[in-house]
């Protein structure tokens, strides 16, 4: 990205230039409205930037020998082992309960299979400091590398279960037929034919796990197992921004920045749509017989019930425990209204902020829009705790009056959340097709008016979807919040912890609760949406 | 036709600025509190004083060194009017940035001398003991150590606990380091990396030597009293032990309260620094569920707590304790 770095620059200055230029009135207008959309992506990427430049400045202050110092020392190691360790025991573990879900889901003839799929996308629904709340509650003595392994692969496997099982579900099935006919044993074809076909999901929901893996704060927190986000929160509070937060932080960019370069490296550019005319067949499900019905839905009901069940349960006995005490209304109240207009505020924004990169993405897909995309990927990559340290740092010294405002909540929440708007807005103006826009041109309409009427009312959808996501990524939200928010404001996610953080477990279960009821209509949508993507 | 567009898209993202600055807006016209103690404490104190003086309060919550760290990097431009700590170390490195104002002398004289410093920016409002909090039925109980100290003995490998990242710790250590000087506390740090469990939270280590996870925790007092008060489900097999003897491991910890030198509510500021030292913050304490000592001249603690005067506590002169220093040398011996 760095060697293309400056010829984006140079053409957004130049798009900048032929603005002020005094052309051809037609040509005039043209360019006008590239290089305004131009103009707007390239501003949202730059924004997009600034938690990099700060990590990047904040070693260079703290001096390379000070920043070696903290860096290499003892305690870091322990750190770097604990979070490496987590992410290659959970990642792996996650792809396998995740493909072997989807795999009895969509390619047997289990009984209730609807049923369990929606069964297997439901964790997503609840928090994972909720998760950790519940194990803790059950089991007190939980703590350190096992539960967290135990409790990340829980929370998180729908991160591979669901984009598995729509692949699975869009495979063509005549590849395993042809397989079938040269002698190939039914086990043999998975492993050779269907699993390699899986391998953007897999690569791309690792990715997805592995980051969520090192940014989790209150999960880890809660079991004792120490991380790199959890020893930055733990500098944070004893130093505020200090240069041991600093120069962690900035280690754990790299970190997330080469998962990011290895999955983008190891991924491959094979080919994996259909040839050929006509529509695929539906898949064939597999047969279980008697015994083997059982032997699948036993798994599926364990982990069922360790992944739904026990938060579930957890959190009813907690709410009997507590009865109307815990209900205090007036905070209650308070705090669901709080994270309802930043979750509100935050998605219109970010799907705002999207916008002009999506179009870029689809209309003008030139390295310059390309660019700008990645940018955005990758700072969302860095986890929360980093970008709201930079944040912090930023505003307090050289932009007071957004220091401690809602505006700068705001904009954090825009970093960490604009690819879930992206990615669903992109998608929504892929599928508006452009000639309905030229047909709008002929008509004597403007190109602005052209993509106004045209292509933004087609990608609503897509817009609707990419916001719901983003507003379920605000509405959990803990580590940014906690360290951004203005004063006296306090959400559900930063409620919840306080008093967990106290051990008034009974109090923080109403909090708790409503987070998951929020979370569960969209989360039904974005189980929803990734059986329609594939058209089934 | 594109001015129409944009003018919609500028007018939409007017809006949400102005939505923005009457959000952040309205927060800034009252007294606002940095607040590390805890937060139900502060919240009864505020409750208290808003019903009795209708000035209304805006609370920001955070750790002892967070906030004051936050204080420094703010400086004069801070919004904040009061600061309220859990221990004075976090006071102390505000007081020696120059942005503490004053304390009004009417308030300094509700105070018994021990519980402020000299230099009289700030006050004491509450104080809390350090204790060995033990599991009853495990070996430990008949062999209790005689000082903090000897928890570096490798007969204590793992079995006691601390919440190391926590204010209330770094305050013990900080005494620590104020009595026996900077290269003693740091083998003792070493020795406690690998002899200690970490855990977040002094009730958190309550709840582990409660359960037998592990032998014997060093927290402060209150926590123990505070679950025995509610339900007891967290420290039944829980005893407390106080190491007396002006032992590092009886310092007792004074909560602060100051007014910030920039603060444009200073008469306010003042007058909740005066309520929460009197009579009727004082009785907060007394009655209330934080079974933390007053510190009130002529205030009486709650009776349930043994008497502030038998636990013989080092002198300490707050004023000296170093909380940068502490940071610095647990960041050192691997803690944090």
């Amino acid at each position: 990205m760095l060697d293309g770095g400056g010829q984006p620059l140079e053409r957004a200055v130049a798009s900048a230039a032929v603005l002020r230029s005094q052309v051809a009135p037609g040509w005039r207008n043209k360019r006008f409205t590239i290089s305004w959309v131009g103009a707007a992506a390239l501003f949202v990427s730059l924004i997009a930037l600034v938690p990099l430049g700060f990590v990047a400045s904040a070693t260079l202050e703290t001096g390379w020998i000070d920043a070696a110092a903290l860096v290499w020392r003892p305690r870091v190691g322990e750190l770097l082992i604990n979070t490496a360790l987590l992410t290659i025991i959970a990642t792996p573990l996650c792809v396998v309960l995740g493909v072997g879900l989807a795999v009895l889901t969509e390619r047997t003839d289990l009984p209730g299979h609807r049923f369990w799929s929606i069964t297997a996308a439901a964790p997503l629904a609840i928090p994972a400091f909720v998760h950790s709340y519940a194990w803790v509650s059950v089991a007190p003595s939980l703590h350190g590398l096992f539960a967290g392994v135990l409790i990340s692969v829980l929370a998180y496997f729908p991160f591979l279960y669901l984009p598995v099982a729509a692949s699975l579900r869009g495979l063509d099935p005549a590849l395993e037929d042809v397989a079938a006919s040269l002698g190939l044993a039914p086990s043999r074809i998975f492993f050779r034919v269907v699993l390699p076909q899986l391998r953007l999901a897999i690569w791309g929901g690792g990715l997805l796990l592995a980051l969520h893996l090192l940014s989790e704060y209150g999960l880890y927190a809660m079991v004792r197992f120490d991380t790199f986000t959890t020893a930055i929160f733990d500098q944070f509070q004893s130093t505020f921004n200090g240069p041991a937060a600093n120069t962690l932080a900035g280690t754990l960019a790299l970190l997330c920045l080469a998962l990011v370069l290895f999955e983008a490296r190891t991924r491959g550019g094979g080919r994996y749509a259909r040839l050929g005319s006509g529509s695929p067949r539906e898949p064939r499900r597999q047969r279980l017989g008697r015994w083997g019905r059982a032997a699948a839905i036993l798994p599926l009901f364990i982990i069922a019930l360790l992944a739904v069940g026990v938060p579930l349960i957890t959190l009813m006995r907690w709410l009997a425990i507590g009865g109307a005490r815990v209900w205090n209304t007036d905070e209650i109240t308070s705090a669901l209204g709080q994270t309802l207009s930043f979750g509100t505020t935050g998605a219109v924004l970010a799907t705002l902020a999207a916008a002009p990169i999506a179009w870029l993405a689809i209309r003008r897909p030139t390295r310059f829009a390309r660019a700008l995309e990645g940018i955005n990927y990758v700072t969302s990559a860095l986890p929360g705790i980093v970008v709201a340290l930079a944040l912090v740092t930023i505003t307090i010294r050289f932009a007071r009056p957004l220091y401690q405002t809602v505006t700068t909540v705001l904009v954090a929440y825009m970093m960490m959340f604009l690819p879930r708007a992206l990615v669903s807005l992109r998608a929504g103006v892929a599928q508006a097709p452009v000639e309905l826009e030229q047909v709008a041109r002929s008509l004597g309409r403007s190109p602005a008016q052209a993509v106004w009427s045209i292509s933004l009312r087609l990608a609503a959808p897509g817009a609707a979807a990419g916001a719901a996501m983003v507003f379920l990524g605000i509405a959990n939200e803990l580590t940014a919040t906690l360290l951004l928010a203005p004063n006296g404001t306090e959400t559900l996610a930063t409620s919840f912890w306080a008093l967990s953080g106290e051990l008034d477990y009974a109090a923080a279960a109403p909090y708790a609760t409503i987070m998951v009821v929020l979370s569960l209509p969209l989360t039904w949508l974005l189980y929803h949406q990734s059986r329609r993507l594939v058209g089934r | 036709m594109i001015c129409k567009v944009r003018i919609r898209v500028l007018a939409l993202l007017l809006l949400c600025a102005a939505l923005t600055a009457t959000m952040s807006q309205s927060q800034a016209q009252e007294l606002t509190i940095y607040n590390a103690q805890h937060r139900s404490l502060t919240a009864e104190w505020v409750e208290g004083f808003t019903r009795d003086t209708g000035v209304k309060v805006t609370i920001r919550n955070g750790d002892d060194t967070e906030l004051g760290n936050q204080l420094l990097q703010e400086g004069s431009a801070t919004p904040a009017d009061v600061f309220l700590t859990e221990n004075s170390p976090a006071m102390s490195m505000v007081e020696q940035a120059g942005l503490l104002a004053p304390v009004d002398p009417a308030t300094l004289e509700q105070v018994a001398p021990a519980y402020r410093p000299s230099t009289a920016r700030w006050i004491g409002i509450a104080a809390r003991s350090t204790v060995l909090v033990y599991n009853k039925t495990k070996p430990v109980a008949s062999a209790l150590p005689h000082s903090l100290l000897d928890l570096a003995d490798p007969v204590w490998k793992g079995r006691w606990a601390a919440s190391p990242t926590g204010a209330d710790f770094q305050a013990i250590v900080s005494a620590l380091l104020e009595l026996k000087g900077e290269a003693a506390t740091l083998a003792w740090l070493k020795a406690m990396k690998t002899n200690s469990v970490a855990y977040r939270g002094n009730g958190a280590v309550l709840k582990a030597v409660n359960s037998g996870q592990i032998e014997a925790g060093v927290i402060y007092h209150y926590y123990y009293l505070r679950d025995q008060a509610k339900t007891g489900e967290n420290s039944t097999n829980a005893a407390l032990y106080y190491f007396k003897g002006q032992d590092p491991g009886a310092f007792v910890s004074i909560s602060g309260g100051g007014v910030l030198a920039s603060s444009k509510h200073q008469a306010d500021a003042q007058s909740f620094l005066k309520w929460v030292t009197g009579h009727p913050g004082q009785a907060v304490l007394r009655n209330g569920d934080a079974y933390e000592y007053v510190v009130g001249e002529g205030e009486a603690s709650n009776p349930k707590l043994t008497l502030l005067t038998d636990l013989d506590a080092p002198e300490i002169n707050v004023s000296k304790l170093n909380s940068k220093k502490v940071v610095e040398l647990m960041t050192q011996a691997g803690l944090l």
